[in-house]
């Protein structure tokens, strides 16, 4: 008796490594089943989702102009203290004393991509950027200025 | 206090050996101090705090809605269920009543981070016994989950995907075809995950009956999760204390009773296939309706204590928020399910091989960010 359960116990082993052998022979002999991405080969058809957060832009249109008020929701809502908004006072056409964005300062290396800020945005100013490539040789180039220079609030955002 | 390598030749022959903090099939940074003789285990002893970052604390620093993103770094596998964890926590202190859609929205979103953190820990486990391809196959499928997750929510891993409220976004147009596909897909490639490494018979006798925990034990350490199901104690939160639409759906609580390796990995196996199940009864029926319920600017709990628990893929979450009624917690407290069923390491491997140790900790799915936080 015990020379049979011995047998039947190797046949039952061998049997079940056959079973998964076959599995990995299947796809051995079918590579187009593959779905490996040769990355950075394929940057110029890769496209990443509309939502994925890949950092804080500040979109631009044709005439340099923002919909940033400086009301520094932003910044409020930033879990990190990834965002700093300095504003200044500008004069309106009737003279009057009115907040304005300055700078927008982004530190790219402290943020970890929430998407609070943008959540918390009153006037869709800033969005989540696409790009994910953001390594670099020395950190401080990480800090960027959002709003181009020049660039001016657009009529009418309150 | 141990050295970094000791080696400690006492009169009974024992040796002293450290496994870790910076070995591969610990997964991170745990420490362990293995006491042997021979070749039989006489005690483990896990050493932690190499990845403690003191989130609890900086959460008491944070806002209501800013605290959410500090748990997706505990248990980064199932980080879409820590965040409905604290979002629950917060919206029970606020009284906010989140709409019909979000819960399903929430829900089926908790189901798929299950299945894509299963996939993980099946692929990671077959690799620490040896097996080095079943580690591709689990992220074939895992990557059509995360792509769903990069779509709607917007990211991969931390999705941060909860407000107090309901969701942050709208599901994607392409969302509920999507999931349909992946459900179609997983249906057919779970059967191949049997063949790889279920039915292997390397596998079997290597698992089958190392690192037995009885069901007294299991209680005794607080372990959840599949660790405690393994052993036959029902502790399922979704079953026992639904929350969201848990109460609505139909599903089976997989329990075992052998105890053993094999037991929590099937364990783990069935669950994949509850999730698929409970993700089909909802993907049709996701009521329309605002996906968030309107709430004030600025979020203050009354004061007092809540907590709230959820199932996570490791096991209980619970979320504790002392409020003394300002906009930031007073003290939050997480009670992290890896941490519990750690702790019961010792008396599972205790009296077995080292060898064994391996398959052991493999079938507890430890995530070490989330037992040290």
């Amino acid at each position: 008796m015990f020379i049979k359960e011995y047998i039947s116990e190797i046949a039952k082993a061998t049997k079940s490594l056959w079973t998964g052998m076959r599995l990995t022979g299947h796809y051995f002999v079918r590579p187009k089943t593959v779905i490996t991405q040769q990355y950075p080969d394929n940057r110029d058809t890769l496209k990443m989702a509309d939502r994925f957060r890949g950092e804080v832009i500040m979109p631009h249109d044709a005439d340099n102009l923002h919909a940033c008020t400086g009301c520094t929701a932003c910044e409020l809502a930033c879990p990190n203290a990834t965002i700093k908004v300095i504003t200044k006072f500008e004069l309106t056409p009737e003279n009057k004393k009115k907040k304005a964005l300055d700078t927008f300062v982004y530190h790219l290396d402290m943020c970890t991509l929430c998407g609070l800020c943008v959540d918390a945005c009153p006037t869709g100013a800033i969005q989540m950027g696409q790009n994910f490539e953001h390594s670099v040789y020395d950190r401080s180039t990480l800090t960027k200025k959002l709003n181009k220079p020049g660039s001016k609030i657009r009529e009418g955002v309150e | 206090m141990y050295t970094e390598t000791q080696i400690i030749n006492n009169s009974n022959d024992e040796l002293v050996i450290n496994v870790g903090p910076q070995h591969p099939a610990t997964h991170g940074v745990l420490h362990l101090v293995i006491t042997l003789q021979g070749e039989t285990i006489k005690k483990v002893e896990p050493h932690l705090g190499y990845i403690h970052r003191s989130i609890e604390k900086m959460c008491e620093s944070l806002t209501y809605r800013q605290f959410i993103c500090a748990s997706s770094r505990m248990d980064y596998l199932s980080a879409h269920i820590n965040n409905h964890a604290c979002a629950l926590t917060v919206e029970k202190g606020a009284q906010i009543e989140v709409p019909q859609r979000a819960q399903y929205i929430r829900v089926i979103m908790d189901e798929l981070t299950r299945i894509a953190s299963h996939e993980l820990w099946w692929g990671a486990m077959a690799m620490d016994l040896g097996a080095f391809t079943p580690f591709f196959y689990a992220f074939r499928e895992r990557e059509v989950i995360t792509e769903i997750m990069e779509e709607t929510c917007g990211a991969r891993l931390t999705m941060n995907y909860m407000v107090p409220g309901g969701v942050m976004t709208d599901i994607h147009p392409d969302f509920q075809k999507r999931v349909k596909e992946f459900i179609q897909l997983f249906k057919s490639k779970i059967d191949e995950y049997d063949d790889l490494v279920t039915n292997n018979i390397i596998f079997q006798n290597r698992t089958k009956g190392v690192g037995h925990l009885s069901k007294e034990d299991a209680i005794s350490y607080g372990c959840t999760g599949a660790v405690a199901r393994a052993s036959g104690v029902s502790c399922d939160i979704r079953k026992l204390y639904p929350y969201d639409i848990y109460d609505k759906v139909t599903f089976n609580e997989i329990l075992e009773t052998a105890g053993d390796s094999f037991a929590r990995y099937m364990i783990r196996m069935g669950e994949m296939r509850e999730s698929i199940k409970i993700i089909e009864q909802l993907i049709d029926n996701i009521p329309e309706g605002d996906y968030q319920a309107k709430t004030k600017a600025v979020l203050k709990l009354p004061k007092g204590d809540f907590y709230t628990r959820v199932e996570t893929a490791r096991g209980e979450l619970g979320v504790y928020i002392v409020s003394e009624g300002a906009a930031t917690p007073y003290r939050i407290k997480f009670r992290s399910p890896g941490f519990s069923n750690l702790s019961a390491l010792d008396q599972m491997a205790r009296g077995g091989k080292i060898g064994d140790l391996m398959a052991t900790m493999g079938t507890l799915d430890l995530v070490i960010p989330d037992i040290d936080r």
